[in-house]
């Protein structure tokens, strides 16, 4: 965990374990990012092919194929600026808001491009929902954090209803049974893993398909952390989701499929069994046993 | 790396033998108690300069103020002479003739003209003004004898409220030696007595102090207000807003953002001058109203509510937006939904400022007139009309004792509103503070 956060502060040559760019010359470079195992899938929910992410000139990503399946969790695992959650934010176009960040290849979703120029991101961020870092209800209550969605969709205008998706939403989220007597009071006012599971019935509530969690639950102790992951095992059977996590245990605990990022790169897919237990990969091999990150 | 530098600390060590721990510590923590505690200090006595230059003056302003809140007022027993009342339109009738009279009969012993000249003039020339408006409500005054209670002249009301000493040689002073004997004998008949003097807060300008009044400046200056508000606040949130949330961020927006920066730096005298060429001149808006007052006061006001407004806007945490566009809320959702809720408090107080800086400011109101003689209330945006400050800057270059004490009171009736003003954005902001 220290070399994590030392990675982070620090560019990567000057690390004083593991010295990755002299362990890499250029002619090695080319072969050694190419992505092993296997990334595609019969039936996918998703798919991106040859995506590639540029902040105005730097390559952020490059040349990322990945399927991601339905009813299934696929953790994207690697160390900090690796891409990975610049990926996760491109499957729902949530980029479009950085300036500057331009998308190349293709996204799908359900054989659709959602990077066509006739796709509108509004109906595709109810389809595609996302769960951020940092809880971030909105300063409003319990319900209308969760009925905001519904409502501007216009899935109903009948109170009952809304009341009943409301309800559903927070049963899902596993947090009903501790806030079905303060509905009115602000969604501010929850704990740190409350909140979180507020922001997790929030996004379940316009009923998406595919749910974005980028490292939900760095922000949490790990109480709260292990009621997220509880509930993302449930919420497999419903959605697809794709989480970006930092902890390695993390994604060996809730996912079935873990992909490995490096420096832009996705070096490494496979069943999360495979990855864990037996990595083809050197790089991922290093990251995993703890040499870097 | 590691190796080298303990060598260095050894020879250091070697060189200089150190002291304890504690004994090095409590030296260094001293001397930065010490520091801190300075810096306090200095804090606190800035603070009470600061104060003290405050509260002179309030206390300079209120001293010279607060007696213009009284007036002096002289009882008279006034015949509604029949004969006066021979036009059909009785407000022709002659008004002063009757109060003279009652002067005359009041003080039977002035005979010669010069002494009941100025006998005529312990009376307001508004006496005759308050029988007019008597007679307008009850017609069946006349031919009756009345006791009426007329405002007494500015000299005699600075001579009753103690601003002109009779004690001063009879030269140096307006009110001469038989009129002081004139007004000792009312005081003794309990024919002179001090009220409160509604006429200033009801009445506009006049020349004469006793008739005076801030009314019509302070509606001139709420028409003005009125309009400014009307019109910049709501541009300058939209600007703000797109500003801040939907411009791309490219030359254009940046040249925008240094100009508005600008705008907010210039003289408003110069806004004044443009208010003057533009509004008057080339658009052919009447001079002098509160509606050209309150276009040049948007000008003035504009960059000021948009400079706050990016600013609230700017505090509004990045994972709101990223919420509401995360669960498929489209920008103007986001911005309307979230954003523009959670700046509104930051807006309106700094909209608030704003306003109270253009409730104050005098310079671009003279560039357009607003600075004329004006008798009469406004009754709407495009009558003739000062405002607020204008007046205490007519009324400070007035030669009268009596509108030394006018100016001030009309600058307590300023602060009032300043201060209630600053009050309600302290208030806003306290009351719609969010917290997440």
């Amino acid at each position: 965990m220290e070399l994590t956060s030392h990675l982070a502060s620090q560019s990567f040559p000057t690390l004083p374990t593991y010295d990755f760019a002299a362990s890499l010359d250029k002619t090695e470079t080319q072969a050694a990012r190419q992505t092993v195992g296997n990334p595609f899938l019969e039936n996918p929910r998703m798919t991106c092919r040859d995506v590639a992410v540029f902040y105005g000139e730097k390559e952020a990503i490059r040349g990322i194929n990945i399927d991601v399946g339905c009813n299934e969790v696929l953790a994207m695992i690697g160390p900090s600026g690796c891409g990975k959650s610049t990926l996760l934010r491109c499957l729902n176009r949530m980029n479009d808001t950085v300036p500057g960040c331009r998308v190349e290849g293709e996204i799908c979703l359900d054989g659709e491009n959602i990077y066509d120029p006739s796709v509108d991101v509004v109906p595709l961020r109810a389809r595609v929902g996302m769960v951020f870092q940092k809880p971030n209800p909105f300063p409003k209550s319990i319900f209308d954090n969760v009925a905001y969605g519904p409502k501007i969709h216009g899935f109903t205008t009948d109170k009952a209803e809304l009341d009943n998706i409301v309800e559903t939403s927070l049963i899902k989220a596993g947090l009903w049974e501790e806030v079905k007597d303060r509905l009115q009071e602000p969604g501010t006012g929850l704990s740190g893993g409350q909140q979180q599971r507020l922001c997790i019935a929030r996004a379940i509530a316009v009923s998406p398909e595919v749910i974005l969690m980028d490292e939900p639950c760095s922000a949490l102790d790990p109480i709260a952390t292990a009621k997220i992951e509880e509930l993302i095992a449930e919420l497999r059977e419903q959605f697809s989701i794709v989480i970006v996590t930092h902890a390695m245990q993390q994604a060996s605990r809730v996912s079935q499929r873990t992909a490995y990022f490096h420096l832009g790169d996705l070096i490494e897919v496979g069943p999360t069994e495979r990855i864990f237990t037996n990595p083809r990969h050197r790089l991922t091999e290093d990251y995993i046993t703890g040499r870097f990150g | 790396m590691n190796n080298s530098k303990q060598t260095v600390d050894k020879a250091a060590e070697k060189k200089k033998p150190m002291k304890p721990f504690s004994v090095h510590m409590n030296k260094d923590l001293q001397r930065r108690y010490r520091a801190e505690k300075w810096f306090q200090r200095s804090g606190i006595a800035a603070i009470v300069i600061a104060l003290s230059f405050l509260l002179v003056l309030f206390a300079s302003i209120i001293g010279s103020g607060y007696t213009a809140f009284r007036q002096t007022f002289v009882e008279l027993d006034v015949h509604f002479n029949q004969d006066l009342f021979k036009n059909e339109n009785i407000a022709a009738a002659d008004y002063p003739a009757m109060i003279k009279d009652s002067l005359r009969r009041t003080f039977p012993e002035v005979k010669e003209r010069r002494e009941l000249k100025s006998l005529y003039m312990i009376v307001s020339p508004g006496a005759a003004f308050s029988l007019q408006d008597m007679i307008k409500e009850n017609p069946r005054l006349i031919g009756t004898q009345q006791k009426v209670w007329v405002p007494a002249n500015d000299d005699v009301d600075m001579l009753v409220k103690g601003q002109m000493k009779a004690s001063e040689a009879e030269d140096n002073r307006r009110i001469k030696d038989d009129q002081l004997a004139w007004i000792e004998k009312l005081e003794k008949d309990g024919r002179l007595e001090t009220r409160f003097n509604t006429t200033f807060f009801t009445s506009g300008d006049s020349r004469e102090p006793e008739l005076a009044g801030i009314w019509g400046a302070v509606k001139g200056s709420f028409y003005s207000l009125l309009i400014t508000f009307l019109l910049s606040f709501p541009i300058g949130v939209a600007a703000a807003v797109y500003l801040e949330e939907f411009a791309p961020k490219n030359f254009w927006t940046d040249l925008i953002e240094v100009n508005i920066n600008n705008l907010a730096a210039v003289p408003s005298i110069i806004f004044g001058l443009l208010g003057l060429a533009i509004f008057i001149n080339f658009w052919g808006l009447p001079r002098s109203t509160p509606l050209v007052g309150g276009l040049v006061l948007t000008l003035m006001t504009l960059p000021v509510i948009i400079i706050a407004g990016r600013a609230s806007l700017k505090s509004v945490p990045p994972s709101i937006r990223e919420a509401a566009l995360g669960i498929g809320a489209s920008k103007m959702q986001m911005v309307t939904h979230h954003v523009l809720p959670l700046a509104m408090p930051g807006m309106l107080t700094g909209a608030i400022i704003g306003m109270a800086r253009a409730l104050g400011d005098t310079a671009p109101l003279l560039m357009i007139g607003m600075v004329a003689f004006i008798v009469d209330i406004p009754g709407g945006f495009t009558d003739a009309a000062t405002a607020l400050p204008v007046q205490i800057y007519l009324w400070a270059d007035s030669a009268e004792r009596a509108f030394t004490e006018k100016t001030s009171a009309a600058i307590i009736i300023l602060l009032v509103f300043l201060i209630c003003m600053n009050a309600a954005a302290v208030i806003l902001r306290k009351k719609f503070e969010t917290k997440w």
